[in-house]
């Protein structure tokens, strides 16, 4: 049997046969279908996985025809940023990385970020962000958002007024781990209100939420508010809310949304709640394990996705960005495994976006 | 999600529409606007444009077709409009609105 080159999670190369791809692809989609109580991906949909991760091109795509919308987050932060971002540390301004985004790297639709990308930093500066956002809306023809991350870990001591919950639980103060939760949720969805409203205001198309939940369920809870007071201002907002991991994580472990638990739930009932919220597209979000093979992976991305996209009425845009969407974690992607995974979520997925 | 090189430009190739290199500006606005998933999305555009689903997709057709109905294109080109004006026009192309288009209406004094 032929040898195949593929990658870990990790990005690491290495050689594997096709029959350890379909393994692979199996258990990852059967670990999914465990996790979310969903269904595990056909035979026929592990083969044409297998074809696509199999591929002997070093990059593969879609057919002509089958093309989707491309959104962004950190914005002009790919260029300017840090490692951190796995930025290129290029400094330039705002403008011209938008226009150098809608007219040199094709994109669909491109948003304004600030050097934090969060919404508690963009407060003391939100009129200078309505002003570069007068600026670019006047040049740019794409749709242009305004993105930032709720990152309710701001709210918590040190960097916050609130109590950190993950504190207070190891002095068993488990009632005021979850008082302050709940508070700088409410802070949180207060704060979105006042940046994406005033961000509208100044003609942008909409907000992205990006990252929503990396503080846990009472981050997602607050998020959700925010996106109802958005969308209550702001009936024609274009919203689209993404999320951090495919499984909300219970740091509060019972704040409810819509008489809905938040904690552990997964993408295609993550996507429910945001319909019900106002949200106009959808970005679920799977991590990716750097221990086990691409082919593992993508199997289990492509087997929660493909859920979340049956059962949502909105369009669904998959996170693909590093270490997420069956994309190896590394800092520089291997082109082989990116195109890979964009092409299976666009034909086996079902995405209406990437 | 950084290295531009790494991750923009690959799902752009693997599986982007192009933005206004072709009508994927279009097609997003169709899905924020309506809530249309992308197949819907794609045949509202086409319909729109006059041309096929799967032409919305090429840039050989759409660069023209984008040049006549003055949306916007990639390139650097005199008295082609180009943002506000630009996005007026795909007010009118598409039947939607676009926010800051109507920013700008409201900003400029009456005559």
């Amino acid at each position: 049997m032929s040898e195949i080159y593929t990658r870990m999670g990790d990005g690491s190369r290495v050689v594997t046969t096709r029959s350890k791809v379909i393994d692979d692809l199996n258990l990852g989609s059967a670990d999914a279908a465990d996790m979310g109580v969903i269904k595990a991906l056909s035979s026929d949909l592990i083969e044409q996985l297998a074809d696509i991760i199999c591929d002997k091109n070093r990059v593969v795509g879609v057919e002509p025809g089958h093309e989707v919308v491309l959104t962004y987050d950190i914005g002009q932060l790919d260029f300017t940023g840090d490692n951190g971002n796995s930025g290129n540390g290029i400094d330039m301004g705002r403008l011209e990385a938008a226009l150098l985004h809608e007219r040199a790297m094709g994109a669909d639709t491109f948003e304004l970020a600030h050097a934090d990308y969060s919404i508690k930093p963009v407060k003391p500066v939100i009129s200078n962000e309505m002003q570069t956002m007068e600026e670019i809306q006047n040049e740019i023809v794409a749709p242009f958002f305004y993105g930032a991350m709720p990152n309710m870990g701001l709210y918590y001591k040190p960097d916050g007024p609130y109590g950190n919950p993950a504190d207070l639980m190891r002095e068993f103060k488990i009632e005021e781990a979850m008082d302050q939760a709940e508070k700088a949720s409410e802070h949180m969805a207060r704060d979105i209100e006042f940046v994406s409203t005033r961000i509208m205001s100044a003609g942008s198309d909409g907000f992205n939420f990006d990252t929503t939940g990396s503080a846990g369920d009472a981050d997602v809870v607050g998020t959700f508010k925010g996106v109802e007071k958005l969308r209550k201002a702001c009936p024609d907002a274009d919203i689209l809310l993404g999320m951090a991991g495919e499984c909300v994580m219970g740091i509060h472990g019972s704040i409810e949304y819509d008489g809905k638990v938040v904690a552990g739930l997964f993408p295609h009932q993550q996507v429910k709640l945001a319909e019900k919220a106002g949200a106009d597209v959808f970005g679920p979000v799977v991590n990716t394990n750097t221990g086990k093979s691409l082919a593992w992976n993508l199997g289990r991305a492509v087997t929660f996705v493909r859920e979340c996209g049956k059962v949502a009425k909105i369009p669904i845009h998959v996170n693909m960005g590093m270490g997420v969407g069956g994309i190896p974690m590394c800092e520089t992607a291997p082109i082989d495994a990116v195109t890979r995974c964009s092409k299976a979520m666009v034909e086996v997925a079902g995405v209406d976006g990437v | 999600m950084g290295d531009p090189c790494g991750m923009a430009i690959p799902h752009l190739m693997a599986s982007g529409l192009g933005g206004i290199r072709t009508s994927g500006d279009l097609v997003a606005r169709m899905q924020f606007n309506k809530n249309m998933k992308i197949k819907d999305a794609r045949k509202y555009v086409a319909k729109k444009l006059g041309v096929s689903d799967f032409e919305i997709g090429d840039e050989y057709i759409m660069r023209q077709l984008r040049e006549e109905l003055k949306i916007g294109v990639i390139t650097g080109l005199p008295n082609a409009p180009r943002g506000i004006a630009a996005k007026m026009n795909i007010e009118d192309l598409l039947g939607i609105k676009i926010n800051s288009c109507e920013k700008f209406r409201q900003m400029i004094a009456k005559r």
